[in-house]
């Protein structure tokens, strides 16, 4: 197992860095130029040392290998000696953004516990509700229960995040009476400091809706993969032998079978993570909250280049490793799998 | 073809597999009310704007912001067009970039499952490439690819065209994966039965060979995913739209009427339903359609 989780770290390495170049290429056809918002009364000359200063100057190949050092190794490394202190930071120019001029992964550290604590929090949620009523409408096949969660899953499917989104703002917000336990808010507040009992009450109410809405998906995907992993295990011979051996009902279900169907939702749930990050763009967009999926908006449409490759290469690095993640969780937890 | 229920199916030596297929299909409630759902939406589309001959591009300022009316049975928007000719014209290209963007992704997949399949030589390089882009951060890069070359194809095709060829060359280009993990796992199979193997003996040459004998029988497995493919290409239209990096502003679709109507949600709610209940509705109907048809397509279960 030891040797197959360092083989396969060792081949997400190259994966990593040839994700990188495409990104890096196709952003380099990006029309952008730094010193587009400058004021116009900037001399031509002058525009150009900036432009110089940028590193614009240099071929793609020495600019692509530079962003590369900047991304895997100093910028990591001013992030190590700011942290521990004993070890000097590098004296290499900061990876800097187009439109703000500041530093690209402080912008994105400075965004990323929003996305984590409505992304993050959605998932969670959604995987506490879809296993349950997998396990339940795999236990009950074809009943009422079950047909009514495989259309609901059906539903969580089909309803697209922006459409289920405004439908949460319409019913929630707009038609709702404001002085209703249920109004809830339909833009985040990222200002709210939690402070006390009622900004604490505030910041729960306003992640109810964006929570809701990633939830839902989640739900739908999720709760069908238990269903199905459930109904392989309900009619194996072992949980005949087991409920012959006169186990109640609830060790056989819960113990032996949920047990043996949890291990391909354990690594479906891990699969799903990036995904989730992706999905959270459309929907911060709809609640405004101010994560990182608004961020790459921002920058794509101000044509923030070093801000783009970095967050989509953030992107590719939650998607390797969690896929990574998958793999490895998979030969753990099933021991008839084996890598070597 | 009713009265020729399964009894006589073994007799009836005439009868084409696609009867059988269709005798499945029709068992599947939900597939047949999904199949008949989308029909209905591509020739409301489609066939809807010579009845209902309103140009959706019309401006009429003084009908502006109007609920539901024997003249605008959807309501007007904030410039006074008609809603139900702008969905019918919203629809056209919903639907447009759905089914070719899906026959795209449909062909790229097919090409490499089914080359990944049946060359052994090239078979690890295809899949590692299929790997790398299932790898891929596929919603920010499609962000991307619409950003950059948003500008120079609609200057070259104009912008309705231009924004058409890049959005449907984008989704395709990001959606072939699954299809071809799916026929190269069947062709691999199919290589190793009899009639490859009598084929082959025969002096078959390999282009023929994949042609006659291996395609057809990877047919089921692709028009599945052609289903799920069309209901993908939608929603990620949709998405692109929303976002505000779809289509211009001028040029409906389902996904830019629904980003345009969040605006006035406060005070026409439901001017932002029928985009969002005609996406919502196309997409469960095809995925209804995918699943009937993936359980009529698969011999197992259409024998019994």
């Amino acid at each position: 197992m030891l040797t197959y989780t360092f083989r396969r770290l060792l081949t997400a390495i190259p994966t990593l860095i040839l994700i990188s170049l495409i990104i890096f290429l196709l952003l380099d056809l990006a029309p952008g130029d730094p010193t587009a918002s400058l004021p116009l009364t900037i001399p031509p000359e002058v525009r150009e040392q900036i432009r110089q200063s940028l590193g614009m100057g240099e071929p793609v190949h020495i600019r692509y290998l530079l962003w590369l050092k900047q991304m895997i190794w100093s910028e990591p490394l001013f992030y190590l000696s700011e942290s521990i202190g004993w070890i000097d930071a590098p004296d290499e120019a900061r990876l800097i953004s187009w439109q703000t001029r500041a530093p690209v992964l402080d912008t994105v550290f400075e965004r990323l516990p929003q996305t984590l604590m409505v992304v993050g929090l959605a998932y969670v949620v959604g995987v506490l509700i879809a296993l349950p009523i997998g396990i339940i409408s795999a236990y009950k096949q074809y009943s009422v229960f079950d047909q009514a969660g495989t259309f609901v899953s059906m539903i969580g499917f089909s309803i697209p995040p922006f459409f289920s989104g405004v439908l949460m703002i319409i019913l929630f917000t707009v038609m709702m009476p404001k002085d209703s336990f249920w109004w809830f808010p339909s833009i985040y507040d990222t200002t709210l400091v939690i402070d006390s009992w009622e900004a604490f009450g505030k910041q729960v109410r306003q992640m109810v809706l964006p929570v809701m809405v990633l939830a839902l998906q989640t739900t739908a995907q999720i709760s069908r993969f238990m269903r199905a992993s459930m109904l392989d295990n309900l009619n194996q011979d072992y949980v005949r032998t087991a409920r012959a051996k006169g186990m109640t009902e609830s060790v056989v279900v819960l113990k032996h079978v949920l047990r043996n169907s949890m291990i391909p939702v354990v690594t479906v749930i891990a699969l799903g993570i990036p995904a989730i990050f992706g999905g959270a763009i459309i929907t911060e967009q709809i609640f405004k909250v101010n994560g990182i999926g608004q961020l790459l908006i921002v920058s794509i449409q101000g044509s923030d280049v070093p801000m783009v490759q970095t967050l989509t290469f953030i992107f590719a690095v939650l998607i390797v490793f969690f896929n990574l993640i998958a793999d490895i969780l998979y030969g753990i937890l099933d021991p008839r799998i084996r890598y070597d | 073809m009713t009265d020729q229920s399964i009894d006589t199916r073994d007799s009836d030596v005439a009868r084409n597999q696609w009867w059988d297929v269709w005798d499945q299909f029709k068992t599947h409630k939900g597939a047949v009310m999904g199949a008949g759902f989308f029909i209905f939406i591509v020739l409301a589309v489609y066939v809807g704007p010579y009845i209902w001959s309103i140009d959706p591009t019309y401006i009429d300022v003084r009908a502006r912001n109007q609920g539901p009316t024997w003249a605008h049975p959807f309501g007007t928007d904030q410039l006074g067009r008609d809603m139900l000719a702008r969905m019918m014209a919203g629809g056209q290209t919903s639907i447009s970039v759905g089914l070719t963007a899906m026959a795209l992704a449909l062909f790229l997949g097919t090409l490499v499952g089914v080359l990944a399949g049946y060359f052994k030589r090239i078979d690890g390089l295809l899949m590692r490439l299929t790997d790398l882009f299932l790898a891929l951060p596929l919603l920010p890069l499609l962000l991307v690819m619409v950003m950059l070359f948003r500008q120079p194809l609609s200057s070259s095709f104009g912008p309705e065209t231009g924004i058409f060829i890049l959005i449907v060359t984008a989704i395709g280009i990001t959606s072939w994966m699954p299809t071809a993990r799916i026929v190269r796992g069947d062709v691999l199979a199919l290589k190793e039965r009899e009639f490859v193997l009598a084929a082959r003996s025969i002096g078959t040459r390999p282009g023929r060979m994949i042609l006659r004998h291996v395609l057809p029988n990877v047919m089921s497995p692709i028009m599945v995913s052609a289903t799920l493919g069309i209901a993908t290409a939608i929603i990620t239209e949709s998405a692109l739209s929303f976002l505000g990096l779809g289509f211009p502003p001028d040029f409906p679709t389902w996904g830019r009427l629904l980003f345009d109507a969040t605006d006035f949600m406060q005070q026409h709610p439901e001017r932002v339903m029928w985009p969002g209940l005609a996406i919502s509705l196309t997409v469960l109907s095809v995925n209804y359609m995918g699943d009937g048809l993936r359980d009529a397509l698969d011999p197992r279960i259409r024998g019994l």
